[in-house]
């Protein structure tokens, strides 16, 4: 059974449409990747799944329970499972890298400092950051600082990570050290759903890939199917286009 | 200098500090209950859903109004509704209204912008882990907004001082009406006037030293 499951998912910004009955579903270990043109609507489903953007029809179901997007109470529980890892890092300025982590299990969700902090410090480290604790996000490069946020998402225990073109204001060199931490989680049975523009790392990393456009999902199958043998014409255009450059 | 010795007399000197405690407990009630009341309106001003509309209206309407009214006009308005009212308070009790009525319409705009100036990405990664607004207020928010909300806020406490002898006008014993009394009394209108001058400088030199240093250790923790 699909652990996340997107069902005829509408969504808009005012009168522009953003979603337009999106069907995709994420199984439980699984990792799916989003790829499309910008616009596509890919981050936008990510919006949607961590309670930003209410949806206007379709429903979402976590572990088979549909959440009701009017009730914030469900909203709540949503954002319980389901955890984001934004593009720009989000950390919070304020705090270091080890109170970054620590701080929603501790304020928010109420646990003991005393029993998060081992928790964080293993993540830290997990993530490659153990020297780092005590710095600020400003002390820290790009990709040190996604890392950081990839550790504060785990923090949380989520059942889905959410990563929402996580290498995308990263230079170059630094893109690896942050695909090597989410290989790492694909490889201990992380479920995630990943909007990236690495094609080299969707391809290898997720079960499934959904090519959007326009709001839609144009065509979701297995990584051959989407770079080797696309059925649809416009996923071929976008394939063909990415593989020239 | 003679004339400066005849003033500072023991009972003109308890008047003076009087005056100058009066003057004080207006601007620090305007400033703490303002402060308090102000960032009330400000996170009211925050707040989204139709629920808290209602709340969201009254929070603008009252900034916005009570910003533009000067103070003078809000002071009078106080005096004569409470005149009205039958209510037997004291002018002391309609000045710390009035100040406190002012001190939250600028804080609340003051904090408000403040907090607005935190980038919306540190709201939303605080929204996606469910913070509460407070909570996000609390512990992301404020301790990044404190080098906007801090020297807008002491420049108008010190304002504020300034501001509150208008009071004098109902008749409230604060330092500008010890000026007049001092001058009513004989004593020429440099020599009166110059040591309330002083008094004011010996209100307000330290609440903007404080100012400066709470800009600084506050201040520095949004990059440190």
């Amino acid at each position: 059974m699909a652990h996340l499951e997107l069902d005829n998912i509408s969504a808009a910004y005012g009168k522009l449409r953003v979603l337009d009955g999106i069907d995709i579903s994420v199984g439980s270990g699984e990792t799916v990747g989003l790829i499309g043109p910008s616009g596509s609507g890919k981050s936008t489903i990510l919006r949607v799944l961590t309670g930003l953007l209410k949806p206007d029809a379709g429903v979402v179901r976590v572990g088979g329970a549909p959440i009701n997007f009017d009730k914030p109470a469900e909203i709540r529980r949503l954002r319980d499972r389901a955890a984001i890892v934004f593009q720009q890092y989000n950390l919070f300025q304020n705090l270091t890298v080890l109170e970054n982590v620590m701080i929603a299990p501790t304020k928010v969700r109420g646990r003991k400092p005393k029993e998060v902090r081992p928790e964080a410090e293993h993540l830290l480290a997990k993530v490659g950051l153990a020297d780092k604790m005590d710095s600020y996000p400003d002390q820290l490069s790009g990709g040190q600082q996604q890392r950081v946020a990839i550790a504060r998402g785990l923090c949380l225990k989520p059942e889905i990570l959410l990563l929402d073109e996580v290498t995308a204001a990263l230079d170059p060199e630094l893109v690896s050290e942050v695909l090597d931490t989410i290989r790492g989680l694909a490889e201990d049975g992380m479920t995630m759903l990943i909007v990236s523009h690495e094609m080299g790392f969707i391809r290898e990393i997720s079960a499934r890939v959904a090519f959007m456009a326009d709001g839609k999902v144009v065509e979701l199958g297995a990584p051959a199917q989407i770079f080797d043998a696309p059925e649809k014409e416009r996923t071929r255009d976008f394939v063909g286009k990415i593989l020239r450059h | 200098m003679g004339e400066l010795a005849e003033l500072l007399t023991y009972y003109n000197v308890i008047f003076l500090l009087k005056g100058m405690g009066t003057t004080f407990a207006l601007s620090a009630l305007g400033c703490i209950l303002g402060g308090l009341f102000g960032t009330a309106l400000a996170v009211a001003r925050l707040t989204t859903g139709p629920l808290t509309l209602p709340l969201r209206a009254l929070a603008l309407v009252f900034t916005e109004f009570f910003r533009r009214v000067p103070f003078l006009v809000t002071l009078m308005l106080c005096f004569f509704i409470f005149q009205f009212s039958g209510l037997d308070v004291s002018t002391f009790t309609v000045g710390c209204v009035t100040v406190v009525l002012i001190g939250t319409a600028f804080l609340a705009e003051i904090v408000r912008a403040g907090l607005q100036s935190v980038h919306p990405n540190q709201w939303h990664a605080a929204e996606t882990m469910n913070f509460t607004l407070l909570q996000t207020i609390r512990y992301v928010v404020l301790p990044q907004a404190w080098t906007v909300i801090l020297p807008p806020a002491f420049g108008f406490f010190i304002l504020f001082i300034k501001d509150s002898a208008l009071a004098s006008q109902i008749g409230v014993i604060e330092l500008t009406y010890v000026g007049k009394v001092f001058n009513n009394r004989g004593f020429s209108a440099g020599v009166s006037f110059g040591v309330i001058l002083v008094a004011y400088f010996m209100l307000s030199y330290p609440l903007s030293r404080l100012g400066a240093k709470l800009e600084k250790k506050l201040g520095s923790s949004r990059t440190r």
